[in-house]
């Protein structure tokens, strides 16, 4: 049996999702081998050769894949997969971009977002937004599988370093151009991978409003996220968004300001290890998960939680 | 140019479910069911394309049991112009709904597939991307802006870092993602003229496709009940908790 993992990187280094998929990948069959696709991105794979379980890493660098689109990199991974039984990816964009397409190639179908592995063929996912888990069980000899990273740890540095192979390109089957790429840079850290996480919904009222949470976010090193409404409205870009279709996320502390817990927000944090709801609402649904509820205006609480940590600071 | 828009039938989004312990499964019976809300957005942008003077017909495909036709009412009452319905007595998983799409397909040929990008029961988000495999097409997914020039359409896309602008040849599969647009309601005089429209039935036997599922389900639980509810009542009594008694901070 052999289980190929697909990295998610930036053409620099490997991502934290990569690592959680690792995890999983390793726990269908170790070791694992992981294909590093992009362009100019042997720092990435060196980043992957260090992993534990890791075997060996595939390189594949051109500019046909600088920007991972689709079409090209299916078709390569599609090739790759005559000789891997699994192909293993974090459930992110790309992975969930690319890896239908590569199951339909192969004529399976695609495990989505797993949860646990309980056996080679046997996965746990979560369905209608997380409100149940279904246990399913795959029939074909190859399999294709996205990671849900929340569910999984990071895969550790190991004692060796893994061979990397380089593979050559594939042909570009010339469907798609990139064009551009907006990406927001910020200081602070990623969604998916941070520790704590404040987030805000309609309740903030305006984009400037945010800076409020951006303050508090600064004094923990936390990221800023927010629910659909406060998307919807304009307050935040849509890389912001936390919930069954944005981004699934279970920080240590999840602190959600002026938020009203919708079913489709829920399917996002609740798995956060603390959460805290600041809400004028009592009834607010976010506080039947919240650990500490606090019923109040925030843009009273929320300065005042901006100075006690300061405090702390100090 | 001709829109093929494929919409499911799923259990309207502000309910929430409840598993049946005995049946091992997501208990259905007397739940209000509603079409996918992100194919609601896919038809409602086929109309704005078609509005634009860009598209000929919107034909709406929908795979599931009778009750499906109500979906594809749905669609053509906010103004896509007909529907085929394929009876199936289950919801088949997304691989051979993309193979019976895939027929659909080969008997009239469409310019522009849009799909949404997941049904919010199985969370799956595959469908379209397989589709794309199947027709070797060009793939667009999570679409947040459509713009159809002559031969190419330029997608700009959500992306986990924020958003990203590809252009894909024609013909295309594109999936929606939520601010792509706000669905239109339907007008009580577009609800009456839908009943008019055509809906045509396949039987997915008649496809020739092998419909014996990949992946079983085995069981559905509950998920583990998160206990909430504690409240305190200041912020200082927060900050305290989460430090000395949480320890997260």
């Amino acid at each position: 049996m052999s289980v190929l993992v697909l990295a998610e990187h930036n053409n620099q280094s490997l991502k934290e999702a990569t690592k959680k998929a690792l995890t999983a990948a390793l726990k269908i069959f170790s070791p694992a081998h992981v294909v590093v696709i992009g362009n100019n991105c042997a720092s990435a794979a060196n980043d992957a050769a260090t992993l534990e379980g890791v075997e060996k890493v595939l390189l594949v660098e051109d500019t046909t894949y600088e920007n991972m689109l689709c079409e090209p990199t299916a078709d390569l991974l599609f090739e790759l997969m005559k000789s891997y039984d699994y192909l293993v990816s974090a459930a992110t964009t790309n992975g969930k971009n690319i890896l239908p397409r590569v199951a339909a190639k192969l004529d399976v179908s695609q495990i989505s977002e797993i949860i646990s592995v309980i056996d080679n063929k046997t996965f746990q996912r979560p369905i209608y937004a997380g409100n149940a888990i279904a246990t399913v069980e795959s029939s074909t000899e190859k399999n294709v599988i996205t990671v849900r990273t929340t569910a999984f740890e990071t895969a550790q540095v190991g004692s060796s370093i893994a061979t990397i192979e380089k593979i050559d390109a594939g042909n570009n089957p010339g469907l798609s151009e990139f064009i551009e790429e907006k990406v927001s840079s910020s200081e602070r850290p990623e969604l998916t991978s941070a520790g704590i996480i404040v987030s805000g919904g309609r309740g903030m009222q305006s984009g400037d409003n945010f800076k409020m949470l951006e303050s508090v976010a600064d004094k923990l090193g936390a990221a800023v996220g927010a629910s659909r409404a406060a998307v919807d409205a304009g307050f935040v870009p849509n890389e912001y968004q936390v919930g069954q279709t944005g981004k699934v996320v279970a920080p240590e502390l999840y602190i959600a300001v002026g938020i009203s817990g919708a079913i489709q927000h829920l399917a996002g944090m609740k798995d956060s290890k603390v959460i805290v709801a600041i809400n004028k609402d009592d009834e607010a649904p976010i506080f039947e998960v919240a650990d500490y509820g606090l019923v109040a205006d925030l843009f009273d609480a929320v300065p005042e939680l901006d100075k006690e940590l300061e405090k702390i600071q100090k | 140019m001709k829109i093929l828009v494929p919409v499911k039938r799923v259990v309207d989004y502000n309910v929430k479910i409840r598993v049946d312990k005995e049946t091992n499964a997501v208990d259905l019976n007397n739940i209000k069911m509603s079409i996918n809300p992100f194919d609601e957005i896919a038809v409602e942008e086929a109309i704005r394309i078609k509005e634009a003077g860009q598209c000929d017909e919107i034909v709406v495909v929908s795979l599931g049991p009778e009750q499906s036709k109500e979906t594809i009412r749905n669609a053509l009452a906010m103004g896509a112009d007909r529907g085929i319905h394929v009876k199936t007595d289950h919801s088949p998983e997304p691989l051979l709904v993309a193979k019976i799409l895939e027929k659909v397909c080969e008997k009239e040929d469409y310019d522009l597939i849009i799909l949404g990008k997941q049904s919010i029961d199985d969370d799956c988000n595959q469908t379209g991307q397989m589709l794309s495999a199947l027709l070797n097409r060009s793939l667009g997914t999570y679409a947040s802006k459509v713009e159809i020039e002559n031969d190419t359409i330029i997608v700009t896309r959500e992306i986990d870092g924020g958003l990203q602008t590809i252009k894909l040849k024609k013909p295309a599969v594109l999936t929606t993602d939520l601010r792509l647009n706000e669905p239109r309601y339907a007008s009580l005089p577009n609800i009456m003229k839908a009943k008019q429209k055509t809906i045509d039935e396949l039987d997915p036997s008649d496809l020739g496709i092998d419909m014996t599922p990949k992946v079983s389900t085995k069981k559905v639980e509950e998920p583990p009940k998160r206990v909430g509810g504690g409240k305190v009542e200041s912020i200082q009594e927060l900050v305290d908790k989460l430090k000395n008694v949480s320890g997260v901070i």
